[in-house]
Order: structure tokens, then sequence, then C-alpha cells
């Protein structure tokens, strides 16, 4: 009980950093952290198909997607100062 | 403390969608917004998932010939969170494919900047 | 200032859908409808998985639907990206590690997915699963190995093909019975492979349509 209280903040940190960085390469790759820990829960909510599934879509596949598209676009920062 | 046992879950599934939402909502790079959207997806599958769970219940498999069908549980959510998640990473694969044809055609990445409806 | 308004405005709708929700127990039995498929599963179909049964049986045309999503995905993504492409001396080639590596390990993976899609009614897992992994294999061929390249009209012709039978088993069900995807073949022993009726074949159509579908938006991402 006290491993999955612990599971849940780890992923809520994560997705708060991965809305303050401003390299946009790492902030994908937490991202895809938060995909894996949220397979992890659907593990111990009994429902093993659906944390197949997420295992190998929300935390390969998706993080490989991003990265192409940050190769083609601009990788570094988003640091533009609106006026 | 018991509050904490009974909806660490809920608490789980329903700040990944606030941390999607605001970052949809507040952010300027595109590629960080299409980044929330995919935390509001991870979100709402996992409110679907705790919403079918039944206390000291096993998963919905017969592997041994005399298991208990009162048991279970429930498996129907289960068979639309997996139709969910596959369509999900196709969305935003057209999504990110939209945002490579902007940034031709603009060379910035800055939804304030990018402004090319006028009436 | 619109940081602060719509942290405000989130406070307040998440409070209202807390007053909303509260009122549905944890881990209370709340099935009605699924009563009647835990305990009918297994004489009606055959199939050991409850959640199979339910995917391809129960509620087979939804899943019709989704393949239909998933195509116009890839099609509307190969519309986007026309006629735009890299050239040929910006690729870096592979280092020794990767290119030994994608060598080995290319057959392993793809024989995983294949193990995946075919035993999805006895063990967890399925046409989406296999053909997810299938095209993770398909990414590592594409990084590593650069002489040996799998061709891409292949991929195309696999998709189409994997989409075409589904509908042909779905309109035999039809011809030979009363309804759209009848299973109409004998529903074996419980827990061995051939079981279930048609539930085997129209996963392994479904695991090649996957595959070759989600490697085909990584392809066109790459160019």
């Amino acid at each position: 009980m006290i491993f999955i209280i612990l599971l849940v903040i780890i992923m809520l940190v994560g997705a708060i950093v991965s809305c303050i960085f401003e390299d946009l390469l790492s902030a994908v790759i937490v991202a895809g952290i938060v995909s894996l820990i949220a397979a992890i829960l659907f593990y111990f909510l009994q429902a093993p198909d659906v944390a197949m599934a997420e295992a190998a879509i929300g935390a390969a596949l998706t993080t490989a997607i991003f990265v192409f598209a940050i190769k083609k676009t601009k990788r570094q920062e988003e640091n533009e100062k609106d006026n | 403390m018991n509050f904490l046992y009974q909806n660490i879950y809920y608490i789980g599934a329903f700040g990944l969608i606030f941390i999607g939402l605001y970052m949809a909502a507040a952010k300027k790079n595109l590629i960080k917004i299409i980044i929330g959207l995919g935390f509001i997806d991870t979100g709402i599958n996992l409110f679907l998932i705790i919403i079918g769970y039944v206390q000291k219940g096993t998963a919905p498999i017969f592997s041994k010939p005399g298991l208990n069908p009162a048991q279970m549980v429930d498996p129907v959510p289960q068979a639309l969170v997996l139709t969910a998640i596959v369509i999900n990473v196709a969305i935003l694969g057209l999504a990110l494919g939209l945002a490579i044809r902007l940034y031709r055609h603009y060379k910035t990445l800055n939804v304030r900047k990018i402004r090319g409806l006028k009436w | 200032m619109r940081k602060i308004i719509s942290f405000i405005l989130l406070i307040v709708i998440f409070v209202g859908i807390y007053f909303a929700l509260a009122q549905i127990p944890y881990g209370k039995n709340k099935m009605n409808v699924s009563k009647h498929y835990i305990s009918n599963g297994l004489k009606e179909n055959g199939a050991a998985n409850i959640v199979t049964s339910v995917v391809l049986n129960y509620r087979g045309f939804d899943t019709l639907g989704e393949i239909t999503i998933l195509f116009i995905g890839a099609v509307g993504l190969g519309m986007i990206l026309f006629g735009f492409e890299t050239k040929k001396k910006d690729i870096k080639p592979a280092s020794l590690i990767l290119k030994t590596g994608c060598k080995f390990l290319f057959p392993f993976i793809l024989l995983l997915g294949i193990y995946i899609f075919i035993h999805g009614h006895l063990t967890p897992g399925g046409g989406f699963q296999g053909g997810a992994i299938i095209a993770s294999g398909f990414l590592l061929n594409y990084l590593g190995c650069s002489k040996k390249r799998i061709s891409e009209k292949g991929i195309n012709i696999i998709e189409s093909l994997g989409g075409a039978i589904f509908i042909v088993i779905g309109l035999l069900g039809l011809f030979l019975g009363d309804y759209f995807l009848l299973n109409f073949l004998p529903k074996g022993a419980v827990n061995t492979l051939i079981s279930g009726g048609i539930i085997p074949l129209l996963y392994i159509t479904i695991g090649l349509k996957v595959g070759a579908e989600l490697s085909g938006i990584i392809y066109k991402l790459m160019e």
C-alpha cells in the first residue's frame, strides 16, 4: 500500500517536471516515464491486457514519434518572450 | 489517513487530467501542447479502469478450470480502454505531422505568432 | 495573466467534478451486464480469456470501427507529409554496436510479437499488443541496418490484405447464418490452441494489420 502511494507521487511529480523543463527532449523522455508508471498501476488494478498494451505503445512508440518530430523542427528551447 | 488509502487512485488519475489540461491551455510551444494531450489520454484511461475494480478480485481469465466466476473484476472497461489506447497513438501521429508542416511554413512554433487566419 | 486565470478556472472545474463523482463507491460490485458475460462466456465461445471474447465476439462491431479509424489516421498522415524527404547525405551511419545488435535481435522480436497474437485467447495478449511489438522491431531495423531494409510496398500490401480478410470472414458469417461476425467454426476443448471458433483467425489478421500500420506511420515520419 505504501508502494502504491509512492508510485502515484512519483508519477505526479514527473508530470509537473515535464511541464517546467525548457529543453524539449528532456520533457519528452519524462513523459515516457509517466506512461511506464501508469502501466505498472494498471497491473495492480488486475488488468494485464491493458498493462501490456500501455507499456508497448505508450512507453516505446509515442516517445519515438515525438523524437522524430523534434528532430525535424526546433530542438532546443522555447524561451521566446511574449509581448 | 483512511481517506488517503481509499482514494489514492482517484487522486492520481485526476491529477494527471488537471496537469494535462493546464499544459494544453497555457503553454506557448506547440510540442508542449501535444504532450499535454497525451497526459489527458493516460489519465482518462486510468479512470476508466478504476471504476471496474472489485475488492479482492482477480483478472478475468479462466486459466485453471476451477476458478470462481463471482470474484472477477469487470471485463467491459478493459475492452474499451484497449481500443482507446491504440486510437490515441494514431491521433498523436497525425497532430505531429501537422506540427511539422506548420514549422516549414512559418519557421517558428510559437502559437502566439502563427496568425494566418484573417477574415 | 493567462496562466493565473486558467489555473483558477481549472480548480473551480475540478471541485465541481469531485462533488458530482463522490457518490460512486470504490471497489463495490457494480456489474449488471458483465454478470452474463462472465457466467456464460466460456460456454458460448470456448475462449479462456474473457476480455478477448468481449472484444471480438460480443462487441465485434466496435473493433471494426476502430480498425477503420486507424486506417484513416495512417492515410491522412501520408497525405499531409507528401513530398518532403531528407537528402541522402544528411543521414549519419550507425555505430558498430547498433549494427551488430540489430542483426541479431530483429528475428527474435518478430517471433515474440507473433507468439503474443497467436495465443491471444489463452493468455493475456492479443492483436493490438503483438502488432505494437512488431512495429518496435521494425523501428530497430530502420535505425540499425542500413543495407538490408524492408521494402515499403510489401508493408502496404500486408496492411490492406489484413483489413480485407477481416471483412470477408465477417461476411461469411452473414451468408452462413444470422448476423455479421457469427461464430460458425466449431469450438474445441478449453485451454487448447485450436479453440474458440473464429477468434484466433480474427486476431491473426488484426495483429498483422496493426503492426504494418504502426510501422508505416514510423517510416513516414522518419523520411
